[in-house]
This record gives structure tokens, C-alpha cells and sequence, in this order.
């Protein structure tokens, strides 16, 4: 790394760290929210490219994940007093009512419960290739959601959980966040990231070069499916409350979303897609409400949001087929080279 | 469990198989042709249901003219959403597609709620149907014997028309291989087209028969069933039209035979289909009537 390269990272890093000292005194508590989504959403999208933008495995398990991490995490820092208020149908069973952890060590939990599921899983699932993956992974995430409405005393089932303490702040979430950026570069630089990508390029040629294919995708899918929990225990201890219909499909699609808008195998347009989806989902609100335009009155139509939303997806997709970045990621040369008007705005990557 | 118990729960178990395999032909005949789970399919399915209700409830057509109507309307629709969401991604990589195809579920679902509203609506009951008959000790509704009988009747034109005639031939050739369908002088963007419309009029039949055996409508009701008939089709083995109704019918009675026999379970009875799934794709990757398919390389 040139020293240039060097100063200007500390510098932005710092720029951002004041931003959020700035933000966490100023903003309101929902445009503080909305930050916090946008860099849970960050950690969600990286796991995900982690397994199907760079290993190429197309997995649609990943609100499965999120709900176990979600649910562990929330269980582990609700005290027993609130547990006992939420489990009025059934009381909750007796190991886990008296069980209280600080916030980080239960995020933890949540993932690495997430990530032993992902091997139980992965052992028979990632045997399979393509369509039949995806439909097999979402069968998971499915069978993850129904277990959990029917487990009321462990999950409240269908009433799901209310008052989880609000431990999630900006600090922990871009804290998170920027812990996740920094793993997965060093991850998918070295030589296992190679592999993976090897992997995504063409199976086969793969294998013949003497790579591991069930261990790496393994991999790939065991420390995808981790942050996905720790991503998915921010998210329940944002929101203060949830239950298993939030974890359905649709959740796994904004997600997809997020990878697909900013770029399969690129981390720079995932962590870029990822502030743009979030906050514009929160801000397109407006088309849901009336509209007031002083002379006349339009009525929202509940809906018209995702519509939009879904509309905006499908044309992104069309046209723009590789998403904003591509493979490539961002590095200061690129950035010059765009300042001067260069047309070569971002290094290209290596065997793509 | 007396015999007539036994009887009503087998019954039903057919019926509700029936309308699983008709939802599950359109799935099989899509990737058979394109290779692509088409995830509109549930939603297309649950428009039909919507036609439908409007037909009757909103422009008082009888029952058979708004049927019909639907029919060609919800196929016409299902050509719609493969010239929008495939035949503009036709070289692009399959995840795109995926993602294409994903979109158009959600666009028709959300067009739905804004068209149709979130609320439940009923649909229509038309009595000569929903009658119910006595059969020795097991009492049902004509439309329970109806369903199955119309299924076999739709399979059979069906199969008529993918081995008997030009367009058949198109597709099954299309199916094997789009270059060389295309040197032999097909038309490979029509030939697909006309499969979505052909797999869409069977989701229109389904929903119809549906929406009277379970006379509930709401936006969001085409997800289960969407996923639930591409689980019958994979069962089956992906690509093969008796397969798909063989996986209909397996999922469809295993699934009222494991809450009729193990009441203990229901709440678990959407995960019934998952687990099938992942049971059969262990055993038998292909499904139970799929060819092997080597990989080339």
C-alpha cells in the first residue's frame, strides 16, 4: 500500500467515526435507525456474496440464518422478567428463563448457533448444484420459520418476542459492520478466497486443480450462515421485537437484492447497495402515505411502495445486468483515474 | 381411523393432489424448456384466483363465461411475464434471471394488494360444485370428485399436445437443445412463450378449482402453493409431465394423510413438502421419473 493510499484511508475512517459521533447526537431516533439498518444490512449482503457471489453457490437460505441468529441473540439478553411477560400462552422452558449475557458474547452465540446449523445442513444440501440448491436451501429456511411457530415454549411461536432490550447502537452495528468488510477482504485474498472463486468460475476445473470442493463451499456456507446470524441478532435487538413471519422469503430477497443491485463478487458495490436499498426502501414510504399538494390530496395506496420498488429491481436487472460494480472493487487508484476523467475508473480485477 | 374416515381423508388427499399436479405441469414444462424454475408461477396462479372473483363478483358474468374468460386472460398474462422477465435475460447468467424472475413474483404480489387490496376476499361458490354428495358412508363435494377427473382429462390434452402435434414437437425440441431447434427452422422465443401461456392456462384451471375447494383470496396466497408445486415437480423428476403429477399426488395425500393421522402435527404441515423435498434429493437428486443428467464438460 503507497503511503498516499495510507493517510487517506486513516483519514476517511476518521471522517466516518465523527460522523457517527456527529449522527448519534443529532439525528433522530429514525434516521438513527435507518443507519443502523443500512450497516446491519451491510453485514447480511457480505455473507450472502460470501456464498453466492463469490463461491457462486445460489443459497436463498439466508433469513433461516438471521431467524436463528435473531432468536438467540434476543432469548440470550432478554433478563427472565421480560421473558416471563412474553410467554403468558406457554411459560418458557426452565434452562433458559434465568439465562442473561451481555450483548456481544450473545451475538456471538447467535452466529456460531447459525453456522452449526449451516454444517448440519450443508453436509446433505451442498451436494447439489444450482436450482435445486436454492430450492433446497429455501426449503431449510422454510422448515427453520415453521419450527419456530410451533416451539412455544422456547419461541413464543407465533406471538413472537416483544421489549428485547434495545442493545443495538450505531457503534455496535458499523462496528460490526466494518469487522465484517475487513474479514471478508482478508478472507477472499488469500488463498481460500482463490479457491472459492475458482470454485465459481467452473466447478470442474476447480476440482481438477486440486481443489477441496465440498470443504471450500463448506466453508463458504458455515461462515456465510455465521454472520448472517450475527447480522440477523443486530436486527432483532434493533427492532425490539420480532416473530417468524418477518423471517420469511421476502427477507432473503431484500437481501439478494442488495447483492445482485451492487454486483455479484464485488464487496465495495455490496457495502455501496446495501446504504442506497436500505435507505431508498425507507424513503419510497412516501408513496404508501397521502400526498399533499396543497390544492389537492392524493390518497396513499398501501402497496405501491414495493411495486415500485420491485418494478426499479426488474429494470436494474435488465439493463444493468452486472449490478453497479460488477466484480471490481474500489481502491484510491480507481478513484484518481475517475477524477481525471479516466475511462479506466476501477482496476480490473484479476481472470475476469 | 374407521374406513370411512379413511375414505373422506383419501379423497380429499386426491383432490388437493390433483390441483398441487396441475400448478406443478406448468413448473416442469418451464424448466424443462428453459432450465429455470419460473418463481412467478404461484403468482400467476393467484392472479387466475383474482380474474376469477372478479369476473363473477364485480362484472356478474355466470359462472362458466367468467371461467373462461379467466383462463385466457391469466394465460395471456403468463406470456406477459416471460417476454418482461425472461426473453430480455435469454444469454444472461442463470442468477440473473433468478433474480429477474424473483422480481416478477414480487411485482405481480404487490400489484395485487395495490389492485385488489390486502384484505381476504371470498370467492364466489357455484352450487352445482360445491354440492355435497353421499357415497356409501363418505359424504363430499361433487367438486371433490370433479378436480381429479378434470386434472385427468387436462393431462391427457396436454400430453396430446406436447407428442401429437407441430407445437409439441417445437417444444420438445426446443427442450433438447435451443441451437440445433433453432437451425431446424423453430421459432425458439415463440415455442417458449407459448409454454408459459400453456403452463399458465393449467394455473388458471388450478386456481379455479382452488378458489372453490378453499374459497379464501388474498395477495399473498400464491406463495405456498408456488413453492409446494415446484417441491411435487422436483419429487416427480423436474421436466416430466407424469412426474409432476405423480409428485402432486404424493405430496398432496401425504400431506392431509400426516395431519389426519397425527393430529399432533399440524402446525407442521408446510414443513411436510420441505422435508419431502430434501428426503428425495438425497436419495434421488433427479426426482423419481427424471433422466440422469451427465455434466459435459
Amino acid at each position: 500500500m503507497k503511503k498516499r493510499d495510507i493517510i487517506l484511508t486513516i483519514i476517511s475512517i476518521s471522517v466516518l467515526i465523527l460522523f457517527l459521533m456527529f449522527a448519534n447526537s443529532r439525528f433522530d431516533s429514525y434516521q438513527i435507525r435507518i443507519l443502523n439498518l443500512c450497516a446491519i444490512y451491510t453485514i447480511l449482503g457480505l455473507s450472502m456474496n460470501l456464498i453466492n457471489g463469490f463461491t457462486g453457490l445460489f443459497s436463498l437460505g439466508h433469513a433461516g440464518f438471521m431467524a436463528i441468529g435473531a432468536y438467540v441473540t434476543a432469548l440470550l439478553t432478554m433478563p427472565a422478567a421480560v421473558k416471563n411477560q412474553n410467554f403468558f400462552l406457554q411459560p418458557i422452558v426452565p434452562w433458559l428463563e434465568n439465562v442473561t449475557v451481555p450483548f456481544l458474547p450473545a451475538l456471538l452465540i447467535g452466529g456460531i448457533m447459525a453456522a452449526i446449523l449451516a454444517f448440519i445442513i450443508g453436509a446433505p444440501v451442498l451436494r447439489l448444484r444450482g436450482d435445486y440448491l436454492a430450492i433446497a436451501t429455501l426449503g431449510f429456511s422454510e422448515i427453520i420459520r415453521i419450527v419456530f411457530t410451533n416451539t412455544q415454549n422456547i419461541t413464543n411461536g407465533a406471538l413472537g418476542l416483544k421489549s428485547i432490550p434495545n442493545t443495538t447502537n450505531l457503534w455496535w452495528s458499523f462496528g460490526l459492520a466494518a469487522l465484517t468488510i475487513i474479514f471478508m477482504l482478508s478472507l477472499i485474498n488469500s488463498s481460500y478466497g482463490k479457491a472459492l472463486k475458482a470454485i465459481r468460475e467452473d466447478e470442474i476445473a476447480a476440482e481438477s486443480m486440486g481443489i477441496g470442493l465440498f470443504r471450500h463451499k463448506m466453508l463458504a456456507f458455515v461462515i456465510g450462515a455465521f454472520f448472517a446470524g450475527v447480522g440477523g441478532g443486530l436486527l432483532g435487538n434493533l427492532l425490539g421485537a420480532i416473530n417468524p413471519v418477518m423471517f420469511r422469503f421476502i427477507l432473503t430477497f431484500n437481501v439478494l437484492l442488495i447483492i445482485v443491485l451492487g454486483g455479484m463478487g464485488s464487496i465495495t458495490g455490496t457495502v455501496i447497495s446495501a446504504f442506497v436499498v436500505t435507505s431508498g426502501l425507507e424513503y419510497l414510504r412516501v408513496l404508501d402515505e397521502s400526498i399533499n399538494l396543497g390544492f389537492v390530496r392524493l390518497p396513499g395506496i398501501p402497496g405501491l411502495r414495493m411495486v415500485v420498488f420491485s418494478s426499479l429491481l426488474m429494470i436494474v436487472v435488465i439493463f444493468f445486468r452486472n449490478g453497479l460494480m460488477g466484480t471490481n472493487e474500489f481502491s484510491w487508484d480507481g478513484l484518481f483515474a475517475l477524477l481525471r476523467k479516466r475511462p479506466s475508473f476501477l482496476k480490473r480485477e484479476v481472470g475476469r | 381411523m374407521s374406513f370411512s374416515l379413511f375414505m373422506q381423508h383419501l379423497t380429499n388427499g386426491i383432490s388437493l393432489g390433483s390441483l398441487y399436479a396441475l400448478i406443478a405441469i406448468g413448473y416442469t414444462m418451464v424448466y424443462g424448456i428453459l432450465r429455470l424454475i419460473n418463481f412467478a408461477h404461484g403468482e400467476i396462479f393467484m392472479m387466475s384466483l383474482y380474474f376469477a372473483f372478479y369476473g363473477v363478483a364485480i362484472f356478474a358474468m355466470p359462472w362458466y363465461v367468467s371461467f373462461i374468460v379467466t383462463v385466457i386472460i391469466t394465460c395471456m398474462l403468463g406470456m406477459l411475464v416471460e417476454r418482461a422477465a425472461y426473453k430480455t435475460l435469454r444469454d444472461s447468467p442463470r442468477i440473473t434471471v433468478m433474480v429477474s424472475a424473483i422480481g416478477a413474483s414480487f411485482f405481480l404480489q404487490n400489484l395485487a394488494v395495490v389492485l385488489f387490496g390486502g384484505r381476504p376476499k371470498a370467492f364466489p361458490t357455484v352450487q352445482i360444485f360445491t354440492d355435497v354428495i353421499k357415497i356409501g358412508t363418505v359424504s363430499l363435494q361433487r367438486l371433490t370428485l370433479i378436480i381429479p377427473v378434470a386434472t385427468i382429462m387436462l393431462l391427457y390434452s396436454l400430453l396430446y399436445l406436447v407428442n401429437k402435434t407441430k407445437t409439441g414437437m417445437a417444444m420438445r425440441a426446443v427442450s433438447k437443445d435451443h441451437e440445433t431447434a433453432r437451425l431446424m427452422g423453430v421459432d425458439v422465443n415463440r415455442t417458449i412463450t407459448i409454454t408459459f401461456g400453456i403452463g399458465s392456462i393449467l394455473a388458471a384451471f388450478g386456481g379455479i378449482m382452488w378458489g372453490m375447494k378453499f374459497p379464501q383470496i388474498q395477495p399473498f396466497m400464491g406463495v405456498m402453493p408456488g413453492l409446494k408445486c415446484f417441491i411435487a415437480a422436483v419429487i416427480g423428476g423436474v421436466g416430466n409431465i407424469y412426474g409432476a403429477v405423480i409428485g402432486g399426488f404424493i405430496l398432496g395425500i401425504g400431506e392431509i394423510m400426516l395431519v389426519a393421522m397425527l393430529p399432533q402435527l399440524t402446525g407442521y404441515r408446510d414443513a411436510f413438502a420441505f422435508v419431502l423435498l430434501i428426503v428425495i434429493l438425497l436419495l434421488k437428486p433427479t426426482g423419481i421419473m427424471g433422466e440422469k443428467i451427465s455434466e459435459k464438460v
